[in-house]
């Protein structure tokens, strides 16, 4: 290190290190950084050290073993002879799966439930303060538990839909079972499968790919023809009728594309032990999905009503004073506007959704945190390894809605010229 | 959940590196308390009684071990561990020794690095189901949902047999045997598999007992026994020699009863070294002479033990089958103490 600086005069001495403000900061920053790594390299010098006393080694050789045990709930193929890895696999599409749906259902009921919190209206306002403040304040576990044991205890069990004098019965025209497993509905078939191509780790039926491809296409068809109006009305003033052009648009590709694959509903039956054919709600899942839904939403609704406020009130007023109804202002003058400041919390609460779907161990939801988190983990006795693998998972899921929602915030926050 | 397994994860990392190397039995007694790791409740294994005090079959063990090391039977702090948690628990030394219905293994003694210190109950996993579904053989569970709890051998086993016998079912993954209990009586699950001495005694606190039956099958063999951590053979010794002492105890015919009597010399030079008064055993691994007098004296017997925690007169009400002595026609058999 050079101790003296020639070129300013000034000698420079050790002591100024810590005496002298300019580079008093700089000390302090150096030596915290190094006390850091040090704190770090120890950490993980003492794990090694530690492995190694215990005799385990660190690898991931464990993802390729037969895992041996079954999941219930199976978005892919899998079976007891599929690997760990495989089960992981498995257990990570029911995390997304669950974060999917309670993501748009806590959004659907949390700008509900903020918007009517601010209603004229004494007693809607009350009502949704009553439920904001129900799920905001009590822990989040005790409603997945409570709706989950209100699910089982509470619902008959498959065999009460038995016989002639069946104390339980089907709803909708005996489609829909609801049992203290959970719940029946039908699911949907097609009698023509076009095959499913191959991924790698999975396969998509391509029936799926082709209606995804259709509703896609549909949508952006819409957004085309309505852009279109819009741009005929400002040139012209007056706007073509397009409901119909929509309505084509929207639901005749699908309802073809449907027809031709033979698209039916198998409704669930009672065989055996239990309801068979149609789509089985696990209880585990429905718990979850409620419970995070509901307590998720109650959070939304706090961040809908805040950005609602953050509104200014004159431009309520402006939009009354041009003659536009409640219903028109809070959709096309309020609601943009507090999407600048609801979309940044918004996104915390989707992370929040997706790092919380691992409580369903309490439930026995079959997420990541249950298959390798849990089974695999305890069958194969790599916790290290296991929980470390889960964290970088659960990071990666994170980082990429944090950047997806970060893209949208940008597309709706306030452009500044 | 999450955090118990990964502060156990991390407890392991971060435990003192001595630790590992130092002797556990001198552990034990500069703490002054074992800490032995049990179920949270599996009524006459594990459970604590109305007064708060840690009772049965896998506790007994426990207190045998305080008291050979500790000469003090009540000096065991228990450690509730779930299926999930038990082996975490260990191997990052939080309790010296696991006492909870856990199955010896190759890949838990050899892979998860456990020393298992002898089998103190021989079972079998079983089917439990209600009367009134009319199954009378496990052949017939094809597509029912069955509870089971996570992380077990159990589990492994259930996938195996349907799959062998080409059946179906639903798993409904739980993580203790009181939430499988409420999950099973509220009809959530057709089926409760776990081992066959599990399920006896969770029978037993049914309202209704009667009305539920356990399957004749039983698909595996599951050797329950107390484990400890590899590495500290002076330790495992004493744990393993401990539940000897409590089985070659019966063979030899010493009781509570008869303990101080036989204590004071016998004509059985067997009896003689078991109890202290010939040769000097205990010294050899770093206790005294009279340990395993004080063992047999915390709770009896290994015969006495099974009666008064699991035997017939209880509610529970197993037989001793496979667990009855080798002269008796069971797998029970203590190396000689010599």
């Amino acid at each position: 290190m050079a101790m003296t600086n020639e070129s300013s005069g000034a000698s420079f001495r050790p002591s100024m290190l810590l005496y002298d403000t300019r580079y008093r900061s700089m000390t302090i920053q150096i030596v915290v950084m190094f006390m850091l790594m040090a704190g770090f390299a120890w950490l993980v010098d003492n794990t090694v050290e530690n492995l190694r006393a215990l005799g385990k080694d660190f690898n991931f050789n464990f993802l390729s073993v037969r895992a041996g045990y079954d999941i219930n709930q199976r978005l892919v193929e899998y079976t007891n002879d599929s690997s760990h890895g495989r089960a992981m696999l498995v257990g990570l599409l029911n995390t997304l799966l669950l974060a999917l749906v309670s993501c748009v259902t806590a959004t659907v009921i949390g700008v509900i439930a903020g918007v009517l919190r601010l209603s004229k209206n004494w007693i809607v306002s009350r009502l949704m303060g009553l439920y904001v403040e129900a799920f905001r304040n009590v822990p989040l576990l005790l409603w997945i538990i409570v709706i989950f044991a209100v699910m089982t205890e509470s619902m008959p069990a498959p065999s009460a839909f038995r016989g002639e004098n069946a104390t339980s019965s089907m709803l909708f025209f005996d489609t829909v079972a609801i049992t203290n497993r959970g719940v029946y509905v039908p699911g949907p078939l097609f009698t023509t499968s076009l095959g499913a191509i191959n991924l790698g780790i999975i396969s998509v039926s391509i029936n799926f790919l082709l209606i995804l491809a259709v509703v896609v296409g549909s949508l952006w068809a819409n957004i085309r023809l309505l852009r279109h109006a819009t741009a005929v009305q400002e040139a012209t003033g007056l706007r073509p009728v397009t409901w119909w052009k929509s309505l084509l648009i929207l639901f005749a590709p699908i309802t073809v594309v449907l027809i031709a694959l033979g698209f039916h509903l198998s409704y669930p039956s009672l065989q055996g032990f239990n309801f068979q054919d149609g789509t089985f709600l696990r209880n585990s899942f429905i718990a979850m999905w409620l419970a995070l839904s509901l307590y998720t939403g109650a959070f939304i609704a706090e961040n809908v009503r805040a950005g609602i406020l953050a509104v200014s009130r004159g431009q309520t007023e402006a939009a009354f004073a041009l003659g536009m109804r409640p219903s028109w202002t809070m959709n096309l003058v309020i609601l943009p506007q507090a999407l600048r400041v609801i979309i940044p919390p918004l996104i915390s609460q989707y992370l929040n959704i997706t790092k919380n779907t691992s409580l369903g161990i309490a439930v026995g939801y079959m997420d990541l945190r249950s298959t390798l988190g849990g089974i695999t983990i305890n069958q194969t006795g790599r916790e290290l390894e296991g929980m470390l693998l889960l964290m970088l998972v659960y990071l990666a899921i994170s980082l990429l809605i944090s950047g997806l929602m970060n893209i949208y915030n940008n597309s709706v926050r306030l452009k500044e010229r | 959940m999450k955090k118990t397994v990964f502060v156990g994860t991390l407890a392991a990392a971060a435990a003192i590196a001595g630790t590992a190397s130092a002797a556990k039995l001198d552990d034990v007694k500069a703490r002054g308390e074992l800490n032995c790791g049990v179920s949270t409740g599996v009524n006459g294994f594990s459970a604590p009684d109305s007064a708060g005090e840690w009772q049965g079959f896998d506790v007994a063990v426990c207190r045998a071990v305080a008291a050979a090391v500790l000469s003090d039977p009540k000096k065991v702090k228990f450690v509730t561990t779930t299926g999930q948690t038990r082996f975490t628990a260990l191997a990052s030394g939080e309790i010296d020794v696991l006492a909870r219905n856990t199955t010896w293994t190759f890949s838990r003694d050899v892979d998860l690095k456990f020393t298992f210190a002898g089998v103190n109950y021989y079972d079998g996993q079983g089917f439990m189901v209600n009367k009134a579904l009319g199954v009378s053989s496990a052949k017939e569970l094809d597509g029912a949902t069955v509870c089971i709890q996570t992380g077990t051998t159990t589990e492994l086993n259930l996938a195996d047999y349907f799959k062998v016998n080409n059946m179906s079912y639903e798993p409904v993954p739980i993580e203790t045997n009181a939430e499988a209990q409420q999950q099973y009586l509220a009809g959530a699950c057709d089926v409760y598999t776990t081992d066959a001495s599990g399920l006896a005694a969770t029978r037993a606190t049914f309202a209704d007992p009667e009305n539920h039956i356990l399957l004749p099958e039983i698909i595996s063999k599951e050797p329950l026994g107390p484990l400890v951590a590899h590495g500290d053979d002076q330790w495992s010794e004493i744990v393993m020699w401990t539940l000897n002492a409590l089985i070659a105890a019966e063979e030899l015919g010493v009781t509570s009863a008869n303990l101080e009597e036989l204590a004071k010399g016998t004509e059985n030079p067997e009896i003689n070294r078991l109890l202290g008064n010939e040769g000097d055993l205990g010294p050899m691994f770093g206790l005294d002479n009279e340990w395993a007098k004080r063992a047999i004296m915390a709770g009896g017997n290994y015969g006495e033990i099974f009666a008064a925690t699991i035997g017939e007169s209880t509610p529970i009400g197993l037989a001793r089958g496979l667990n009855a002595q080798w002269t008796q026609g069971g797998l029970l058999y203590s190396p000689p103490f010599r």
